[in-house]
C-alpha cells in the first residue's frame, strides 16, 4: 500500500491553477436526519471547494460525516427526513433546496458518483452494457438503443475492460471485484461528468487492484479535466491522488489545506492520531501501531465544545475551553491551511513531533 | 436446464408415487367399509361380499394397488360389474355412480381452473400494487390504510367472508346471481357472474398476505445500494421505483405466487363448499366422505400433479429473472 512518506516529494504536486474557478464550491454545509432516536447532526459547517482538474480528498472515520457530505452533493438525500442548509454551488449554481427533477438533470450529467461496494451498487438482475447505456440514454434522450450501447462499449474499453463488446451483456456478478469497480467508473463517466464524487471507491478491494484503480481514475481525471471529491478513511490513498484534504470529525472541518499541508505539517491532534495509526516502511516492524484511544462520538449527542475532546491526550492545554467552546477553523498561518484547535501554535510544535511518533 | 429438467421430473415422480401409496393405505385405515356405501339399504352379508368380491376389495392390498397403477399407464380389463376395458390412462369408475373417474375430472377440474385462475390473477394485481405503494408511500394514511386492509385480510375466513358477500350482494341487493357454473365457452358472462363472488373472496384475502409481503419487499429493496446507483444516474422515479426496484422485489413473491396458485389448484375445498360449486376440491371431500376410492385416488393425485409441476415451473421462472441462479 502507498505510504505517506514513501510519497515522492508532495510539496512538488502542482498547485491550483491560477484563475480556474471551482466547479464545487460548498459553504456551511449542514446535514441533519430526524430518526425516532432523535436529530442526527451528521454535517455541521463543512466549506471546501474543487476546481476541475483537481482532487480533494476527505478523510475521517466511520460516522464523520464524509459520506452525507458526498450524497449531499448530487442531492441524494431524502428530503422528507433530511433537512440539508448552506450552500452547494454546482458549477455556480445553488442546488440546496432545488426540486427533484432539476436535481435529477445534474446526476449522472453534471455530478456522478462513485460507490464503495460495486457488487452491491450495481443492479443484480441487468447485464452491465444495459446499465451503463441507461445512464447515457438519460441524459441523451434522443439517442437510440445502439449509440447508448455503443458508448457502453466505448467505456468499458476505456476503463480497462478486455474484450467489452463481449463483457457488456455479462451480469456483475460474472465480474471480479476490481473489474466491477471499474463498470462503476465506466457508468459514472458515460456522460463526462465535470465533477466525480467517489465515496470510498477502492475500500472494498484488495490493495493492488485498489492501486490500479487508482491509476485508472488519475488518468481519466487528466483526459477528462474531471474535478474529484474523494471520499475515504485511508490517508495512503490520499497522498497518492489528492491534492487538497479535508479532515473530519464529528461533522465537522476539523483541518484542511494542501495534501502537503496536511500530511506534512499537520496542524490537528486528529490528524496526527490518523497518521501515528497508518504503518510506515521505514518505521521500526515491530513497533506498535497507535489507535486514537476511544470511539468515534454519537451524531446525535456530540461532545459539548470540541467534538473531539473526550478522544484528545491534550485537551487538558487548553484552560477546559476544549469541554465548552466549538473551535474555530482558523487559518495556521500558512496560506489555505486551515485548523480548528484550542491548542495554541507553541503548544501544536511542541507536541506534534511526539504525537505521531518517530515515524515522520 | 436438460439435466435440471430430468432430474425434477425423476424426483416429481419419486413424490407422486409416495403420495399415490400414502393415499391407498390411509383410505383402508379408515374405520369404514367402502362397500356399506354402495348399498345403503337392504344389505345382507352376502350381497356385501359379492360386491367386495367383484371390486377386488378383498385381494391383498399390494395387488389392488398394483391393479389401480397398472390401469393408469397400461390400462386394465375390469370385470363387467366394473364397466369392461378401461384403457390407460384408467383411473376407474366411481364406486357411486359407476361413472368414469375421468369423466368426473374433466367435467369438475375447469370449474376449479375458472375459480382459481381469475382469482389468482385479481390477487397479484391487488396485493401487489397495494404493497408497492404503501412501501412509497411509507407512513402515509395509504400506507396505514393497506396495513389494516392487511391485517383484516390476514385475520379473515373465505366462510365468513363468502357468507357476507353472498348475503350482501345475492340475497339483500340482488346484484349478482346464486353462484353457479357455466363454461366460459357456452356463456362468458354467465361464467363471470357465477363466479365473481368466488374470486372476490379469494383475491381478498390472498391480496392481503401479497400486500404485506411485497411491502416488506419493496421496503428492503428500496435500501438497496443499486437503487441509491440508480438515482444518482439521474433515472426520474417512475423508472428507479418502477423498474429497478420492482424488478427486484417481485422475484420472490413469484415464487410465492407459483405455490399459491399450485396448490389453489388442486382443490378450493372451501371456496367451493361456501358457493355451493361443484369444483375439484368438493369432489374430493366428497370422495373422502362417501368411501370412494378410485375418485378420491384421481383427484388426490391432480393435486399432488399441480404442486409438482408448480414447483419446477417456480424453479424455472427463478432462473429467467435472477440471472445469478443456474440451474443444473
Amino acid at each position: 500500500m502507498p505510504q505517506p512518506d514513501r510519497e515522492p516529494d508532495l510539496a512538488d504536486r502542482e498547485p491550483a491553477p491560477e484563475g480556474q474557478p471551482p466547479y464545487l464550491t460548498v459553504r456551511d454545509l449542514n446535514v441533519r436526519f430526524r430518526t425516532e432516536d432523535g436529530v442526527v447532526r451528521a454535517v455541521n459547517g463543512v466549506s471546501f471547494s474543487v476546481a476541475p482538474g483537481r482532487t480533494l480528498g476527505i478523510v475521517g472515520e466511520s460516522g464523520s460525516g464524509k459520506s452525507v457530505t458526498g450524497l449531499a452533493v448530487l442531492g441524494l438525500h431524502d428530503p422528507r427526513r433530511t433537512e440539508v442548509a448552506g450552500e452547494i454551488l454546482v458549477d455556480g449554481r445553488n442546488i440546496v433546496g432545488l426540486g427533484e427533477s432539476q436535481v435529477r438533470r445534474l446526476r449522472g450529467r453534471s455530478v456522478a458518483m462513485v460507490f464503495q461496494d460495486p457488487l452491491s451498487a450495481l443492479h443484480p438482475y441487468y447485464p452491465v452494457g444495459r446499465q451503463i447505456a441507461e445512464a447515457y440514454r438519460v441524459h441523451h434522450r434522443s439517442a437510440s438503443r445502439a449509440d447508448a450501447r455503443a458508448q457502453a462499449v466505448r467505456m468499458l474499453g476505456r476503463v480497462g475492460i478486455p474484450q467489452p463488446e463481449r463483457r457488456a451483456d455479462r451480469y456483475p456478478h460474472e465480474f471480479s471485484g476490481g473489474m466491477r469497480q471499474r463498470v462503476m467508473i465506466a457508468m459514472a463517466l458515460v456522460n463526462d461528468p465535470a465533477l466525480l464524487v467517489a465515496d470510498e471507491p477502492t475500500t472494498a478491494l484488495d490493495v493492488t487492484v485498489q492501486a490500479q484503480i487508482l491509476d485508472l481514475l488519475a488518468d481519466l481525471q487528466a483526459e477528462f479535466h474531471t474535478a474529484i471529491v474523494l471520499i475515504t478513511h485511508d490517508l495512503g490513498v490520499v497522498s497518492q491522488v489528492a491534492d487538497d484534504v479535508l479532515v473530519m470529525y464529528g461533522g465537522r472541518a476539523v483541518e484542511q489545506g494542501s495534501v502537503a499541508q496536511v500530511l506534512r505539517d499537520p496542524q490537528h491532534p486528529y490528524t496526527w492520531g490518523l497518521l501515528a495509526s497508518v504503518p510506515t516502511l521505514r518505521g521500526d516492524p515491530d513497533a506498535d501501531l497507535t489507535p486514537i484511544s476511544g470511539s468515534p462520538p454519537s451524531m446525535i449527542h456530540l461532545p459539548d465544545g470540541c467534538a473531539f475532546h473526550p478522544r484528545c491526550r491534550y485537551a487538558d492545554r487548553t484552560g477546559g475551553r476544549s469541554a465548552t467552546e466549538v473551535p474555530p477553523l482558523l487559518p495556521t498561518g500558512e496560506p489555505g491551511h486551515l485548523v480548528a484547535c484550542h491548542l495554541s501554535t507553541v503548544d501544536r510544535e511542541a507536541l506534534r513531533g511526539t504525537a505521531i511518533g518517530a515515524q515522520v | 436446464m436438460l439435466r435440471f429438467l430430468i432430474r425434477r421430473v425423476l424426483s416429481a415422480t419419486l413424490v407422486l408415487f409416495a403420495i399415490s401409496v400414502l393415499t391407498f393405505l390411509m383410505f383402508f385405515a379408515l374405520p369404514r367399509d367402502p362397500v356399506t356405501s354402495m348399498c345403503p339399504k337392504n344389505c345382507n352379508p352376502a350381497r356385501l361380499e359379492r360386491v367386495r368380491a367383484e371390486l377386488g376389495l378383498s385381494d391383498p392390498l399390494y395387488q389392488q394397488y398394483a391393479g389401480y397403477m397398472k390401469g393408469i399407464v397400461l390400462g386394465r380389463d375390469l370385470n363387467s360389474a366394473e364397466g369392461g376395458h378401461c384403457a390407460a390412462p384408467c383411473l376407474g369408475y366411481s364406486y357411486i355412480n359407476s361413472e368414469p373417474v375421468s369423466r368426473t375430472i374433466a367435467r369438475v377440474l375447469p370449474v376449479t381452473l375458472s375459480i382459481v385462475i381469475p382469482a389468482a390473477v385479481l390477487w397479484l394485481a391487488l396485493g401487489v400494487g397495494l404493497g408497492m405503494v404503501s412501501a412509497l408511500r411509507r407512513g402515509s394514511v395509504l400506507d396505514r390504510l393497506a396495513i389494516g386492509f392487511s391485517l383484516t385480510g390476514a385475520s379473515l375466513q373465505i366462510y365468513f367472508v363468502g357468507a357476507v358477500l353472498l348475503l350482501v350482494f345475492t340475497y339483500t341487493l340482488h346484484l349478482v346471481p346464486v353462484p353457479h357454473y357455466t363454461s366460459i365457452t357456452q356463456n362468458p358472462a354467465d361464467w363471470a357472474s357465477g363466479l365473481v363472488l368466488a374470486w372476490v373472496t379469494l383475491a381478498f384475502l390472498f391480496s392481503a398476505i401479497y400486500a404485506r409481503l411485497s411491502r416488506a419487499q419493496m421496503l428492503e429493496t428500496l435500501s438497496e445500494d443499486f437503487i441509491r446507483t440508480a438515482r444518482s444516474k439521474g433515472l426520474p422515479k417512475f423508472r428507479v421505483y418502477g423498474q429497478h426496484a420492482l424488478r427486484a422485489a417481485i422475484t420472490p413473491i413469484v415464487t410465492i405466487a407459483g405455490m399459491d396458485i399450485g396448490g389453489a389448484l388442486g382443490g378450493t375445498v372451501v371456496t367451493e363448499t361456501t358457493f355451493g360449486i361443484q369444483g375439484l376440491g368438493r369432489t374430493t371431500w366428497d370422495a373422502v366422505r362417501e368411501g370412494d376410492l378410485p375418485t378420491l385416488m384421481a383427484t388426490v393425485l391432480i393435486a399432488a400433479v399441480f404442486i409438482v409441476v408448480a414447483n419446477i415451473v417456480v424453479d424455472i421462472v427463478y432462473a429467467f429473472i435472477d440471472p445469478r441462479v443456474r440451474l443444473g
